[in-house]
């Protein structure tokens, strides 16, 4: 992925952190006044995608993985999720804990099979993987197939604050957002993101100079299947459903679309890129089918002409890291 | 009738014969992924659905022009296989000097794109498409019943796979495509247009799924999603046969097939899955594929 990281990376000099910390602050402001001006259940859902695309654009976009398979953390987070508040009556934020340490466990399973390959095989180990868990969604009794799990109740969170209104649920959905972004900021800055980028740039090299590249793509591949399921997780309280749709191969393929058009390896980019990609299915879902056809389209577009993304382009014109 | 492992002789073969036919599938598909990854070094995530194209053109071919199974085994790979040229040229081919990644982004939504139009014209349920004429009926083997069709397409599939495996190892025009995909600026010094030969070879491997698609109609129905549910399981396959040897696409897909279809026999719960779990073990066991070089 050479080719979209380096112009960010090139742009990085002196106004690199303002940009970032003015254009965080703008992001924070909207999502508190937003839900005033229009629905907070689609905000709501829009932040669960954001955190989805930006979990998975820590591997693309910063590791050179690209993972065809993760609707796999997503979607078994926000069964068990589901599950747990439901059947085992837990409280939300305990529900939220139990889908995202499922999604790390499978996160860990599948990164130690996965990163025995590189770049194509890769993509395909994850998506071949992803799909054997789909199967075993469809068959398990506790899912309940092509139905789901419906009605999940939202709870109380920590046993006082009920989520069943709507401004409470989405101050939690705000919080879990804005902490887990400010986490993947984090670490993507860190020395240990500093490693994934080496590793992105020249692999070889990196192993090299005596880095583990291993160990770094498993942890990196472990951490974003769990902030995936948090995502997932989260989503299952809001929308109070768990469903095939959210393991399916459609759903892995819709987050590297949101990241592909906010721009990989940005770190605004998969926000936006939810934000349009999720705007986009609302605004379509009366053409039905269509909506296929156009994601494709965007695909198509965003890989010929278009590789920086929406992020990626304002990045570059107005010489700032975003 | 008699019985083997307590399961009816009848019901092992006839497994055992799905999954030959699923293995003919496998084996054509991951043929054709591997022939074009060869060359383009893009990994076609739109083979499953240019797959189910032409087996909608057999289809259509069939109900609005009257053309049969026959012309329409040669007509639909031609379309398809001209059809993937165009996409060559008109897109694949700006993406060869980027990462391996955008080739796997664009095809998948060139994927989106014809399962999405498919859906809108057609809807999500299958249509049937008649065995021809001078296939129905079967042969009586003594311990199973071995419809002709079915019969025909293993023959058929296993013909194609050793037929291009032929010509990709033994003859000259094979010796120009693997010397091309080695050095292609060498390659091209002697004279030879690799470009055309590049999109040449995408419209072969194309071809050979739509040859796939059009066979596979008779036996599944015709469906848009068909290409997508069958393309996850090949890249399996491609998985674990490794894309370096056409010989090891080919066993791979036959073999795997089988063993799926002895899992629907002894262990029915698993069928779906088993070629994935064999897949994550062969990725413990020899991280390289069956038959792939190291990489």
């Amino acid at each position: 992925m050479e080719q979209v990281a380096e112009a960010p990376l090139r742009a990085a000099a002196p106004a690199r952190t303002r940009s970032e910390t003015i254009a965080f602050l703008i992001m924070a402001a909207i999502l508190i006044i937003a839900p005033f001006f229009t629905y907070p259940l689609f905000l709501m859902q829009v932040m669960c995608f954001a955190l989805f695309a930006c979990a998975f654009n820590l591997l693309i976009g910063y590791v050179g993985l690209l993972s065809f398979g993760h609707a796999l953390y997503f979607g078994w987070a926000s069964y068990v999720c589901a599950h747990a508040a439901k059947v085992w009556g837990l409280t939300p934020e305990l529900a939220i804990i139990a889908g995202t340490l499922t999604a790390a466990g499978l996160g860990l399973i599948a990164g130690l099979l996965a990163i025995r390959r590189q770049g194509i095989y890769f993509a395909m180990i994850t998506l071949a993987l992803a799909q054997m868990m789909y199967f075993f969604a469809l068959q398990a009794k506790f899912t309940g197939g092509e139905d789901g799990i419906q009605g999940v109740p939202r709870g109380k969170l920590f046993g006082v604050f009920d989520l069943g209104h709507t401004m409470t649920m989405y101050v939690v959905v705000l919080v879990i957002f804005l902490g887990c972004f400010l986490l993947i900021h984090r670490i993507i800055n860190s020395p240990f993101g500093e490693v994934l980028k080496a590793i992105r740039e020249n692999e070889a090299r990196a192993i090299s100079l005596g880095y583990k590249t291993d160990r770094y793509k498993l942890m990196a591949f472990v951490l974003s299947a769990t902030l995936a399921g948090t995502a997932g997780a989260t989503k299952a309280i809001v929308l109070q459903i768990a469903s095939l749709t959210d393991v399916n191969w459609p759903m892995s393929g819709e987050v590297v679309l949101m990241t592909l058009v906010g721009g990989l390896g940005t770190i605004f980019g998969p926000v936006i890129g939810a934000f349009v990609i999720l705007t986009m299915q609302y605004k379509l879902a009366p053409v039905g089918e269509w909506v296929l056809v156009i994601q494709g389209v965007i695909f198509v577009a965003c890989v010929l002409l278009f590789r920086r993304g929406i992020v990626g382009e304002l990045a570059r014109i107005f010489k700032i890291k975003l | 009738m008699f019985e083997i492992f307590g399961i009816p002789s009848q019901a092992l073969f006839g497994q055992l014969l799905i999954g030959l036919i699923n293995g003919s599938f496998y084996a054509l598909l991951s043929l054709g992924l591997a022939v074009i990854f060869g060359m383009l070094n893009i990994i076609n995530f739109a083979h499953g659905a240019q797959y189910m194209l032409a087996a909608f053109a057999a289809y259509i071919l069939l109900t609005t022009l009257d053309i049969g199974y026959w012309p329409a085994l040669i007509i639909a790979p031609l379309i398809v296989g001209a059809f993937g040229m165009v996409l060559e040229r008109t897109m694949l081919q700006w993406l060869y000097k980027l990462d391996h990644l955008y080739g796997l982004l664009l095809t998948f939504g060139l994927a989106l794109i014809i399962e999405g139009t498919a859906r809108n014209f057609y809807g999500s349920a299958g249509l049937p498409y008649r065995v021809p004429d001078s296939l129905q009926g079967g042969q009586n083997l003594g311990f199973m019943f071995l419809p002709n069709y079915r019969a025909w397409v293993i023959v058929a599939s296993m013909i194609v796979c050793f037929g291009t495996w032929f010509m990709i190892e033994r003859t000259r025009l094979g010796a120009y495509l693997r010397a091309a995909t080695e050095n292609p600026t060498l390659v091209r010094a002697f004279g030879i247009n690799v470009p055309r030969m590049i999109t040449l070879t995408y419209g072969f491997g194309v071809a050979l799924a739509a040859l796939a698609g059009v066979m596979a109609a008779p036996i599944y129905n015709v469906s848009p999603q068909m290409g997508s549910e069958l393309i996850i399981v090949v890249f399996a396959v491609v998985v674990i046969g490794g894309m370096g040897s056409i010989l090891g696409a080919i066993i791979t897909g036959f073999g795997l097939g089988v063993i799926e279809g002895l899992t629907k026999v002894f262990f029915p719960e698993a069928s779906s899955t088993v070629i994935f779990v064999i897949m994550a073990i062969v990725l413990l066991v020899r991280p390289s594929g069956l038959f792939g070089r190291r990489i």
